[in-house]
Formats: C-alpha cells, sequence, structure tokens
C-alpha cells in the first residue's frame, strides 16, 4: 500500500484513493495523419518496463481527480518524487546512477521529495519531505 | 420557471431554477433509508455520537481560476475562496461555505434555494472569464457527525488521519469511505461533515449505523422540509 | 482434578480465579493469567499433537509464537470454531475448548503411526517438489491422504456469530514490541509529544521484563515494567495495544496489526457477556516511523529425537517457571552454547527442581551466569552437548558427549543422565520477520551467530531484533532508537530517557553450535529435527543439498522447512547451518529466506472487517428506488446500481415468469407505453468556450454545428480505434454541453475527458463535472407517449415543435425539466430530467395520468430487447474493446473529413484496423424461431468440421422477440456484412448444433418510422 503525495492537494495519501495511469510523459504525436503505421503502433502499445527507476503517471481520482507524475523506484517500490503534469522529473535513471556511483543516497528520510522542478539545481543536493 | 441564458466569450451557458414555483414534496437521498426505518426524526438526543442530516441545501461546484473566482466569491457570498488546499471557508453562522476541491474546483454550499440566485449572481459577475457554475444539488447530501465518539467512528470509515493534527477546523478532503468515497469536512470543533453522494447515501447510512451500533449511533434527519 | 506441575507460589496468575477447560476431551483446570499452553504443563499433559508428516508424539516446545508443536483448533461450538492457534498466545479462559490440529483419530495412539514408524517412506524428503513435479492426478491422490491424515486445521461449519472490524491510525511513532527496548522506546518518543502506538503480541506487556532475573533500579524487572507501562497508559498521545500482534509491514511504512479483543475471554463476545462486541480488529496503521523491537527467539539444538516431548527451549523453561508458577518435569538437563541459557538451570533449581546437569559446547565458559550455577553446585559438563534424547512418550534421559564442534564429529564416550526434560539453547535469532515483508534481505552478523534486518527506510531497529541482548544496553538502545524515530518524525527535541540503572553482567561469548554431531551419520543416526512444524530432519536438509539444492531457497521448497503458518521462526537458521556445513560453505553464502506477511495467523473475519454481508459492496439506488421495491421489480446488478430488471405481475398468488413480463412490458412500449428508470445512465456537464471543439476530438462525429436545443448520438473510441463508449450529448448552449454515457463507462469517461483535457490539451477551455446523481432520468416510451406527456408538462409537444433529437426545458408535473427527444426503443420517447429531490413525485404523477394509457413500468431486460430489435449496440455488450465503429457498420457516425485527427482515427487506417475480413456485426435469426442463442455462442460455417472448428465469431446479445415472435441475436461474425443470407452454425457444449441465418441488425422497424411520429 503507497502513500502518495498528490502535489496538488499537498500531502500524501492513500494509495486507494489513486489510480496508475501507465507511464508518464508520452505525448501523443501532433500530426498523427503524416506518422507511420509503426511509429502510430509505437505510441498505442509499446511500453517501458525499467528495473530501476521508473516514471508513473496516476490519477487522484478519489480526491482533487488530478493526474500527476510519480518517479518510483520499481525494485524498491520507493516513490522518489511527484511532480504536476507539464514538469520534469528531477531523479531520473542516469541521475540515479551517478548518485549512486558518487554514494549519495536518493531522499533519504522520507519517502518523496516534493516540489519538483523542471530545472534541477545540484545533484547532490538532499531533498527531503 | 426561471430560468437565464448567459452570454459568455461570444457563447452561451443554459441554466434554470430546479426547484419548481409551486409546493412539492421532496425526497432527500436519505429517503429510501427513512422508508426501512434506518433514520430517524431529529430528536435532539444526545448518544456517544450522532449523524444528523441538513437535506436540501444548495450545492454548486465552481471551476476556474482561484484569483477570478475569489473575488467574485466574496462579493457575492461574502466569504472568501480558501487560498490553501483543502481549505475549507465558513461564514459567521455556518450555514453558507466554500471549500477547495481541487486547484480549479471549490464546493459552494448555502442554504436550499439560494443556490439558483446565487449562481446567476455569480455568473454575472464573472462575465466573460472562464469558469463554470454546476449545480449539484439533487445529487449529494451533507451529514454532520458529533459526539464523543464521531472520531472513532470515522476511524473505522476512513483512511485518512481523523485526528486533529491530519484535520483541523477549516480542512477538508475528498477521500474513501468503506468502499465509495465522500467529503469529510472539519467545520468546527464540535463535529464532523460528510458530503455523500445520493446514490450511495443508503450505503454510506448502513455503513454508519453497522459502526456506531456499539456508541448507540442514530442518524436523524429533519422529517419533512 | 489437581495440576501436578504447578508450583505453590510465583507467576503473575491470579489463583483465586480457577478456570476450566477441556483438552481434546479431557478436562483441566488453570488459574486465570495462564496461557492454554502454561496450563496444559501445569497439567502434566506431554504430547499435545502428533506431527505433520511422521505421526511422532509432539509436546510444548516454546513459550511464544514461535511454538510449533501446540497448534490447536478452539472452540465449543461449531460456529465458534478457529483453527491454527498457538497453545502459547492464546489465553486460558473458563470453558475453552481445545483440540490437537493434528492427531485424528487421537494423540496418544494414532493409526497414522505406522506411517512414522515405516520411515515416512510414503512422504519422502523432497515430496512436495517431487509431487509437483508429477501429474497433477498424483497430487490429488496425495492431498486427500495428508489432509485427513494430517489435519491442517478446519473452518467452522456455520456462520460465525462474531464480528470483526478495522480501524485505520495514523501515528508518528508506531513501536512493535513491548519488551525492554519496546518501553523505553515508546516512552522517549512519547515524552518528546509523537503521537505513538505501542503494541505487544501478549497479553500483558513486559516482554522478557516478566520472566527476567535481572532488577531494575533495585526492583525486579518486572515491576518496572508494570511501572512504565502505567506511565505510558497515562498519556493522551499514546494508544497501548497489548494482545496486538504486528502481522504485516507494507510499503510506506504501513503496518497491520492484529488486536484480540474478545478471543482470551470465551469462544464468542456474546459467551464474554460482551454481545456485539468485536472479537478481533484490524489495525491499518498508516506510521511516520516504526520502531522495530521484536526482540529475539531463541533457536533450540538439533540432536536426535529432539522432538520427544519433554525437549523445550531453555527460554521457555523460565518463562514457565516464572511467569506461569509451572515446572514441567522433574529433572532438567540443559544443552547450551551460551550464557544466557544457565538462567534456565537457577530458575528450575529455586523451584526445588533437580538439575542433572548444564551441558555446554565451550570449552572454558566463565560468564557470571556460569559462575553463579557453578556455585550453586549444579554439575556443568563442558565442550558437549546432548547428541540424543532417550524416550518415546517423553524424556527419559539424555545421551550426552564430548563434541569437536569444528570437525563435526563426537570425540568421546557417550554418558547418559537420566531426566525427563532436556532444555537447549544454540543461541538467539533476532525475529527479522517484519523488516523482510518488503522485500529486504536480513544480514548475518558472524559476532552474533544471527541475521540481523536489513536497512530498511523509516524503520529503526531496537533491543534484540539487532542483537542486543543484555538488559542494560536493550534498555539503552530502545531509548536510542525511540528518539530518533521522533526526531525523524518531526519532533526535534526528542531525546533518549534517562535510564534506569541495571547491574551489568559479564558473559563469555556463544560458540556456533546448530546440529549437534551424532556417533551416527545423519542419514542413519535417529531424526534430528530442525523443523518441528513441518517434519523437516537435519538428514532431509542434507539431502536436499546432495541432490543439487544448493540455495537456501531451493532446500527450503525441496524440503517444506519455514513453510506455512511458521515462518521458519525456530528452524530456519538451523537449516541453512546445515546446508552450509554440507556445501562447505558459510551460512550467508546460502543465502537467507525473506519472510512474508503474516508473521502469524490471522482470522479471515478480521481480514474482512465489516466489509461482508449486506455491506460487502455498496449498492447505488436511483431516487426512485423505493416505487421499484414497493411494486415488486425484480433487480438486477448493474455495476453497482441496483436497477429494476422486470416488474412481475402476481396474480392469485402466482408471479410472473420473467419471460412473460419481459413480453408484456415490450409490447405495452411497443403497442401502448411504457417507462423505463434511466437515472444511472451517466451524466457529465461541460461547460467552456472549447466545449465544442473538445467535444469533436474524443467523439468520431462532427459537433461543430449541433445547435442549441439539438442531441446528437456520439461513439467515442480509445487511440486505438477501438468503441469505448457511447451516449447521446445535447447542446444547451453554444458553451454548454449535457453528455450521457452507459451506466458502467460514467467514471471511467469523466476521467477519460479529464485525462485529455489535463496532459494533452490543458490549453483548451472547458470543464467536466459528473451530474450522474443530480438529475433521475425517466424515459417514457411508446405511441401513447405524447398524449401521456401532453397531460402533465406546459412544453409544447408538436412533432414540428419539438422533434426527434430536440431537447426542451419546461415543467413536467409542476417540476423544472429538461426533456429529450431521443429514443432507445426504437418508438417516440421522451427523455425527462428532473432534478433528483423530485424524482418520486414526477414519476407518481405520470402514473397517475398513465393508467388510462395502460403506463407500464419496464425494466433493463426488456430495454435489452427493445433495443437489440433496433441493432441498437451497448457498449461492452456487443463491444469489448476489439471493435471499431467500422466493424459496428456505423461509419454514418464518423468524421473521417473532421480538422483535428480526434482520439482513434488514426488507427482505424491502420493495416490490422482496416482488414475487410474483421468481425462485423451482424444480426442472427435463428432457423427455429423457438430458439434462443446463447450469448457468447460460437458461429462456425462447417459444422462437419472437425474439432478444432475454425470459429467465425460470436454472439453477443440474444433475446426472444414477442414483436417477431421468434429469438434474435446479434454477433459478431468475420466479413459478416458480405454474408447476409448465408446459414451458420452455432454447435453447443451438449452437442447440438443450431442453425441461424445472417441478417440486418434491425428486426424492427428498418426504416425508423416509429421514433419520428
Ligand atoms: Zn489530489
Amino acid at each position: 500500500m503507497f502513500y502518495i503525495f498528490c502535489p496538488y492537494c499537498d500531502e500524501r495519501r492513500e494509495e486507494e484513493e489513486f489510480h496508475p495511469s501507465g507511464q508518464a510523459h508520452l505525448v501523443r504525436p501532433t500530426d498523427p495523419e503524416s506518422v507511420s503505421d509503426e511509429a502510430w503502433g509505437d505510441y498505442l502499445f509499446f511500453r517501458d518496463n525499467p528495473r530501476g527507476i521508473h516514471h508513473e503517471m496516476w490519477v487522484h481520482r478519489l480526491g482533487c481527480r488530478k493526474f500527476f507524475n510519480i518517479t518510483r523506484d520499481t525494485t524498491t517500490y520507493e516513490i522518489l518524487e511527484t511532480y504536476p503534469m507539464g514538469e520534469q522529473p528531477t531523479i531520473t535513471a542516469e541521475t540515479a546512477r551517478v548518485r549512486r556511483e558518487q554514494g549519495v543516497q536518493t531522499a533519504d528520510g522520507g519517502w518523496q521529495t516534493v516540489g519538483a522542478q523542471p530545472e534541477n539545481s545540484t545533484l547532490n543536493e538532499e531533498t527531503s519531505s | 420557471m426561471s430560468e437565464a441564458h448567459f452570454e459568455a466569450n461570444g457563447g452561451n451557458v443554459a441554466v434554470f431554477d430546479t426547484h419548481p414555483s409551486e409546493v412539492i414534496a421532496a425526497e432527500s437521498p436519505l429517503h429510501w433509508s427513512r422508508e426501512r426505518g434506518l433514520v430517524d426524526d431529529v430528536a435532539g438526543h444526545d448518544g456517544d455520537v450522532k449523524v444528523v442530516e441538513r437535506p436540501f441545501l444548495g450545492h454548486l461546484i465552481l471551476r476556474g481560476g482561484a484569483i477570478t473566482l475569489d473575488e467574485a466569491v466574496r462579493a457575492e457570498l461574502g466569504i472568501s475562496l480558501p487560498g490553501k488546499p483543502l481549505g475549507l471557508n465558513v461564514d459567521a453562522d455556518g450555514s453558507r461555505s466554500v471549500q477547495w476541491l481541487s486547484p480549479d474546483e471549490w464546493l459552494v454550499i448555502v442554504p436550499g434555494g439560494e443556490e439558483f440566485e446565487l449562481e446567476n449572481r455569480l455568473r454575472e459577475h464573472l462575465g466573460d472569464a472562464h469558469f463554470a457554475i454546476v449545480n449539484v444539488s439533487g445529487g449529494q447530501t451533507l451529514v454532520e457527525l458529533s459526539g464523543d465518539k464521531a472520531r472513532e467512528l470515522l476511524m473505522k470509515s476512513v483512511t485518512y488521519d481523523v485526528h486533529s493534527h491530519g484535520l483541523p477546523v477549516g480542512k477538508a478532503v475528498g477521500t474513501v469511505f468503506a468502499k465509495t468515497s465522500v467529503v469529510l469536512r472539519r467545520p468546527n470543533e464540535t463535529g464532523f461533515e460528510l458530503v455523500i453522494r445520493r446514490s450511495f447515501a443508503d450505503y454510506c447510512v448502513r455503513w454508519l449505523l453497522d459502526a456506531g451500533r456499539e456508541y448507540g449511533l442514530r442518524v436523524e434527519s429533519p422529517s419533512s422540509r | 482434578m489437581t495440576q501436578p506441575n504447578r508450583l505453590n507460589q510465583g507467576g503473575r496468575l491470579d489463583r483465586s480465579r480457577r478456570l476450566s477447560f477441556t483438552f481434546n476431551g479431557q478436562q483441566y483446570t488453570g488459574f486465570a493469567g495462564d496461557t492454554l499452553a502454561s496450563a496444559l504443563l501445569a497439567n502434566g499433559v506431554d504430547i499435545v499433537n502428533r506431527s505433520f508428516k511422521y505421526s511422532r508424539p509432539r509436546g510444548i516446545t516454546a513459550a511464544g509464537p514461535e511454538e510449533p508443536n501446540a497448534i490447536m483448533q478452539l472452540g465449543a461450538s461449531e460456529a465458534a470454531q478457529v483453527p491454527n492457534v498457538r497453545a502459547t498466545q492464546q489465553a486460558l479462559y473458563d470453558g475453552l475448548v481445545a483440540r490437537s490440529t493434528n492427531g485424528w483419530p487421537s494423540v496418544q495412539r494414532d493409526v497414522m503411526s505406522w506411517v512414522g514408524r515405516l520411515g515416512g517412506h510414503l512422504m519422502p524428503p523432497g515430496f512436495y517438489y517431487k509431487t509437483f513435479m508429477a501429474p497433477a492426478s498424483m497430487w490429488m491422490t496425495y492431498e486427500k491422504w495428508i489432509r485427513k491424515g494430517a489435519g491442517l486445521g478446519r473452518s467452522p461449519a456455520e456462520a460465525d456469530p462474531d464480528i470483526y472490524d478495522h480501524l485505520n491510525q495514523h501515528c508518528d511513532v508506531l513501536v512493535i514490541g513491548a519488551g525492554p527496548a519496546g518501553l523505553t522506546a515508546a516512552l522517549s518518543a512519547a515524552r518528546a509529544g509523537a503521537r505513538v502506538i505501542l503494541c505487544d503480541e501478549q497479553e500483558e506487556m513486559g516482554g522478557s521484563l516478566l520472566d527476567s532475573r535481572e532488577s531494575i533500579d533495585d526492583a525486579p524487572a518486572a515491576a518496572w515494567a508494570e511501572q512504565t507501562v502505567a506511565e505510558l497508559a497515562g498519556m493522551d498521545n499514546v494508544t497501548l495495544l497489548p494482545r496486538t500482534t504486528a502481522n504485516g509491514y507494507h510499503d510506506h511504512n504501513f503496518v497491520t496489526l492484529h488486536e484480540r479483543r474478545t478471543e482470551h475471554l470465551a469462544d464468542t463476545a456474546a459467551a464474554a457477556g460482551r454481545d456485539g462486541e468485536v472479537r478481533s480488529r484490524l489495525h491499518r496503521v498508516r506510521a511516520e516511523r516504526v520502531v522495530l523491537a521484536s526482540g529475539s527467539h531463541e533457536r533450540p539444538l538439533v540432536y536426535a529425537n529432539n522432538d520427544v516431548p519433554g525437549n523445550m527451549v531453555a527460554g521457555a523453561i523460565s518463562v514457565y517457571l516464572r511467569r506461569y508458577g509451572v515446572a514441567p518435569g522433574q529433572k532438567l538437563v540443559l544443552s547450551t552454547n551460551n550464557d544466557h541459557a544457565y538462567r534456565a538451570a537457577l530458575d528450575w533449581k529455586e523451584a526445588g527442581r533437580e538439575v542433572v546437569a548444564v551441558v555446554d559446547s565451550r570449552a572454558n565458559p566463565d560468564g557470571d551466569l556460569v559462575k553463579q550455577v557453578r556455585d550453586s553446585g549444579i554439575r556443568v559438563v563442558t565442550g558437549s552437548a546432548v547428541m540424543e534424547a532417550s524416550g518415546s512418550q517423553r524424556v527419559t534421559g539424555a545421551r550426552v558427549v564430548a563434541i569437536d564442534t569444528e570437525r563435526f564429529v563426537v570425540t568421546g564416550k557417550v554418558e547418559t543422565l537420566a531426566c525427563d526434560t532436556i532444555a537447549s539453547s544454540g543461541g538467539y535469532s533476532p525475529v527479522v520477520h517484519l523488516a523482510s515483508h518488503t522485500g529486504k534481505r536480513p544480514q548475518w552478523r558472524d559476532d552474533l551467530l544471527g541475521f540481523v534486518p536489513g536497512e530498511v527506510k523509516s524503520m529503526h531497529f531496537a533491543g534484540g531484533v539487532q542483537g542486543v541482548y543484555a538488559l542494560g544496553e536493550t534498555l539503552a538502545d530502545g531509548g536510542r532508537a525511540g528518539a530518533e524515530a521522533a526526531r525523524a518524525a518531526g519532533f526535534a527535541q526528542a531525546e533518549a530517557i534517562t535510564l534506569p540503572s541495571v547491574e551489568a553482567r559479564h558473559e563469555s561469548p556463544a560458540s556456533a553450535l546448530y546440529q549437534v554431531p551424532h556417533e551416527k551419520t545423519t542419514l542413519r543416526a535417529p531424526k534430528q529435527f530442525v523443523d518441528l512444524q513441518n517434519d523437516v530432519t537435519a538428514a532431509a536438509v542434507e539431502l536436499a543439498t546432495r541432490e543439487g539444492f544448493e540455495s537456501i531457497e531451493h532446500v527450503k521448497r525441496y524440503t517444506a522447512l519455514g513453510f506455512g503458518t511458521d515462518q521458519g521462526k525456530l528452524g530456519n537458521i538451523n537449516g541453512m547451518a546445515i546446508a552450509a556445513r554440507c556445501l562447505h560453505r558459510a551460512i550467508p553464502d546460502v543465502g537467507t529466506t525473506v519472510f512474508r506477511p503474516n508473521y502469524t495467523p490471522v482470522s479471515f473475519g478480521a481480514i474482512v472487517g465489516r466489509h461482508c454481508g449486506e455491506l460487502f459492496d455498496p449498492e447505488r439506488y436511483t431516487a426512485l428506488h423505493q416505487w421499484h421495491v414497493e411494486n415488486g421489480a425484480e433487480f438486477e446488478d448493474v455495476g453497482q446500481w441496483k436497477r429494476p430488471w422486470y416488474y412481475p405481475r402476481k396474480t392469485g398468488g402466482k408471479t410472473e415468469s420473467l419471460h412473460d413480463a419481459v413480453a408484456r412490458e415490450c409490447l405495452a412500449v411497443r403497442e401502448k407505453v411504457g417507462i423505463l428508470d434511466a437515472s444511472t445512465l451517466g451524466k457529465i456537464d461541460i461547460q467552456g468556450p472549447d466545449a465544442r471543439e473538445f467535444l469533436g476530438r474524443v467523439y468520431t462525429n462532427k459537433w461543430a454545428k449541433l445547435a442549441p436545443g439539438r442531441v446528437r448520438y456520439g461513439l467515442m473510441c480509445k487511440d486505438d480505434g477501438m468503441l469505448m463508449d457511447d451516449g447521446t450529448t445535447s447542446c444547451l448552449g453554444d458553451n454548454h454541453f449535457l453528455m450521457t454515457t452507459t451506466t458502467g463507462g460514467a467514471a471511467t469517461v469523466l476521467e477519460w475527458l479529464e485525462l485529455w483535457h489535463q496532459t494533452e490539451w490543458p490549453e483548451l477551455q472547458v470543464y467536466f463535472n459528473s451530474v450522474t446523481d443530480h438529475w433521475a432520468t425517466m424515459t417514457v416510451t411508446g405511441p401513447e407517449a405524447r398524449k401521456l406527456m401532453s397531460e402533465v408538462t406546459d412544453i409544447d409537444l408538436d412533432r414540428e415543435q419539438f422533434k426527434f433529437m430536440d431537447w426542451k426545458q419546461g415543467n413536467v408535473a409542476g417540476v423544472p425539466a429538461r426533456v429529450f427527444r431521443i429514443s432507445f426503443t426504437g418508438e417516440l420517447a421522451f427523455e425527462i430530467n428532473v432534478q433528483a429531490n423530485y424524482a418520486l413525485h414526477v414519476w407518481k404523477t405520470l402514473f397517475a395520468h398513465g393508467e388510462k394509457y395502460e403506463l407500464t413500468p419496464y425494466g433493463t431486460e426488456t430495454m435489452h430487447v427493445l433495443r437489440a430489435e433496433k441493432g441498437l449496440i451497448i457498449a461492452g455488450q456487443d463491444t469489448d474493446g476489439s471493435v471499431t465503429p467500422e466493424d459496428l457498420g456505423m461509419h454514418w457516425a464518423v468524421g473521417y473529413d473532421k480538422p483535428f485527427s480526434w482520439i482513434g482515427k488514426r488507427a482505424l487506417t491502420r493495416p490490422d484496423t482496416a482488414r475487410t475480413d474483421r468481425k462485423q456485426l451482424v444480426g442472427l435469426k435463428p432457423k427455429d424461431p423457438k430458439v434462443v442463442l446463447e450469448e457468447g455462442a460460437q458461429i462456425v460455417l462447417d459444422p462437419a468440421e472437425a474439432i478444432p472448428m475454425t470459429m467465425m465469431g460470436h454472439v453477443t446479445s440474444s433475446y426472444y422477440s414477442p414483436v417477431l415472435k421468434s429469438g434474435f441475436a446479434l454477433a459478431v461474425l468475420k466479413g459478416g456484412r458480405d454474408r447476409m443470407g448465408e446459414t451458420v452454425y452455432l454447435p453447443m457444449a451438449d452437442g447440438t448444433t443450431h442453425e441461424a441465418e445472417v441478417v440486418s441488425t434491425v428486426f424492427v422497424d428498418p426504416k425508423g418510422e416509429r421514433q419520428n411520429v
């Protein structure tokens, strides 16, 4: 049972208020008619299934009804950050690897960092809730 | 019947007063539960916990930007829009309230019959702005929970933290209630409020009665409008 | 009945309250404060069960949840039966009735025992593994035998009279375990102001302090525990939960606690005089921080015949003596590899019983406790261990021998010591279970000879669970952990409490000893049990390694080590040590097992809580529900909604059948007028200047020119081109629309609209809100509908003024309403929307006026027949997520030339979606009009084809039509539209085959004239 920080309600809520909506940051091609059948098939059907850092879209179905994104480690189920639609994650598979190599833990002391921004500040800065 | 068509952004919206001009019997969402003897008339009795319906209130959903709506709501209702997520602002006598539902959605509850006029005034005030107002008065009802065991009753029913740390006065949340969802509000020190959907009302009543059996819970509703 | 093993004094008992109970039909007495186990021991009951596989007699071994043998079936009545109760965890109450779980027909003399004498030939090691590898039919054969013989406990055959519930809890610090570490942790966190929950599985909080020989602040440790619990109980921010087991640790600090509220009092709450109270409760705790202070379980040593009644773990001896005033024997031999176990010998001697010898595997133990034992005159044999127990129904002696643990051999002559009790201690296993529930592997510590928890985010460890055993250190460790947890939860000032004074004690280090070497090889020696509950022996583990199972995870599956409710509490580490020895590896190199919830069994009642019976799932009612009930409707579940299915008439004590009622209702609509409660349809209010543009993007058809006052039917696809939902949408104003969805699609469609708005097109100015519950909807339909409506409304119903697919506003029965001229029946129809609070009045008024038109209420079954006769689909019945609008023959509702590439459009030209041989919606008319085809029946073209036949499609909707006087169906059929007039075949499971003709989907009024009158 996850405890998920809703970036709109600005607090953590029980998983049963939410619903997962699949991979985050999928973008519908703006001109579908000019996209090849194969590319359209990829957009429709093919999804990442990484071991480790993954970005997922969830909806606060029984709360504020808003969609938002989650950066989650699929091996530990740790939610590293949640951020509103339209923003980019501050933690990605790349940054997580760098952090690991440098011996820096991600988001220690809590489960989720909040208020992720499009431009990340410094990589080693500890952000915790 | 009073109706109104509002011009906004070159288009229009059609709304009308859903209340009949003549006196016609109305049934609140707790009607069927009452028919089966699950709901009593308001008796003013005090057990460890009591649930009382406030039926037939005016419920409006406001959609739009906070800044736009705030001015209109303050002007027309005399209550400011809650500035923070999960805020609940109640007027001095507790009969009118505005509640944050999401970053662009608020719930306004006013005495029954005021909602259409309020909607008209808000629409006039808001003019060309992009907003929406939706009357949902028939679709939900408000029940009040009070008494020493109200908090424990809620702990059996909702996963949300109902301790005053989690739900202080002036806070309201949409959350899971048993196997459905409700809006849970803390308007004052004395109790809690639930806004429940019409079609789930009987389930909610039965759940509350079951959970509150050990406290001698009664569910009450005014016998007529 | 006397209690032969009860000491005259001592124990935390209320000796003024004698309690009588029965075990396997025999009556006994105990005292208030006993567990079932301590009472059985007090009464000298040696054998409490038969073992699972070998059917060997077994006695009580431990004193806590790790007990592997004393697993009971409780219950004085059939309804109160509870399986899988550990006698060590069950408080004694007056009238308790317990039976052995295993041991049919009797624990003393058992027809199964020949299985054991044959050496388990029926169930050799690898039994489960091999059985599952064998054909499934073999398992069926074995399984009956095992269940009958072994008896895994049984569920009651009658309804449980008790109730169970859930309580959702939130706290800053949850402390699991109220022993010395848990108490100081809770106190440190609570004094800082944190919201604290302290739970403990035992009847009384205090853990090891309750049977400790040590002093705290110069008073007995138990007194300090009482005083600390009392302080905690007096604090507003502390919730104490005794008799509450933390059974599952889940993601993000979600912990399930199982609290037993009346189980310690009587069979049922009613029998305890607490009728209506909750028998047990599941606390669903979301904790900011968890302090795990679950302590440790003492490991028994593995030696030959170590399962004979009278073999116990050393610490349990002290618990029974000190806490329950029970000496479970007369003459004790203690076999140990550590100092701490020596206290059992001291406690035994102080109880006036004889300690024959302490046998220590270490060469030169010199700790304070060892000295104390030596000073008291007890014989200490060093460098040795108990190699084998003698006796069958009860220990009669201990065969002691010098051993070389390095080379795993015996090095001296065997000495046999006469005794009736052998206590053994192989060291302590931290109770790491909860720390590994989320997948974190425990870590081996050579210095502790045990596994400690791996790092778990937001969990703190205190005391025995991380190998801190000495009392003073444990108290300090708890204080530290509690303060750390409180600080992490936001109480920056939190500090560990000032510690009480405890006398330090010198302990000599333990030596590693798991399996005691025997003079014979492991495979030839008498059975040396590793896992008593699952009857796994050292030989079985050795055999597993010989058969090539090298990881403990595999050994476990091969042998059943640590299976089931045991979860390896006593046996896991011994099993791993044996595997490691056989494989010539270090223990951590054979791996470790992670544990799964639940730590101990939880009753299904507690898991279910109040979500049972009529509260199992919400029932949604429309505003007209009362009328339906009062008018005898039969109901159909549509999602969570209760919808009238049909309204059977009752005449002369006879109730109309479904078939007859539906035929009557159908004809009423086709010939007169009927009325349907359509309130369950999803309704979404859409406002905003871009509402129209948005509709154009989510519907397949065009919305640009729909004028206010008009209604249009729309199809909604997913982006793969498959139909998702359908419904009508009305233009209320240029910026204002009312969308309807299917009953089941209401929430899905609203979220779908939000998804696209929030994630792809946030620039569009539009808002969506559900008004499903706000409006009650009633459909008045049939040739007489206009006449009826004209009596109750001020709306101009003239067919030219109020056309098909128009909507109007006005009063119906005096109530403001929107009325829509849309039809799902093919007949003239008016769909009325009024605010739900007034629905009953409007509905009743229609009936008051409708009598002369024979107004007939109809339900969902008739609705289905009527719409199917018209070829109108139901999304989700005639479609299944693999059907495009083209497949449905609804290209008229697809706007290929709309400027925006609407959702689903692009996919419709993908090669697979554009195939011409896709399954297409057709009508089927059975050749035999009496036949109503089965929904889901497969369609073939050649009934003589050998199985597997070429399946061409299937029936999606099928009914009997009273108008056609024939069965008829809708179906999807490959290339169906080119097969009009062809005969297809539907082979049924009973061997018969139906014939049907492929026809148009519209069976009634193909030109659609009736709805336009
Ligand atoms: Zn939210």
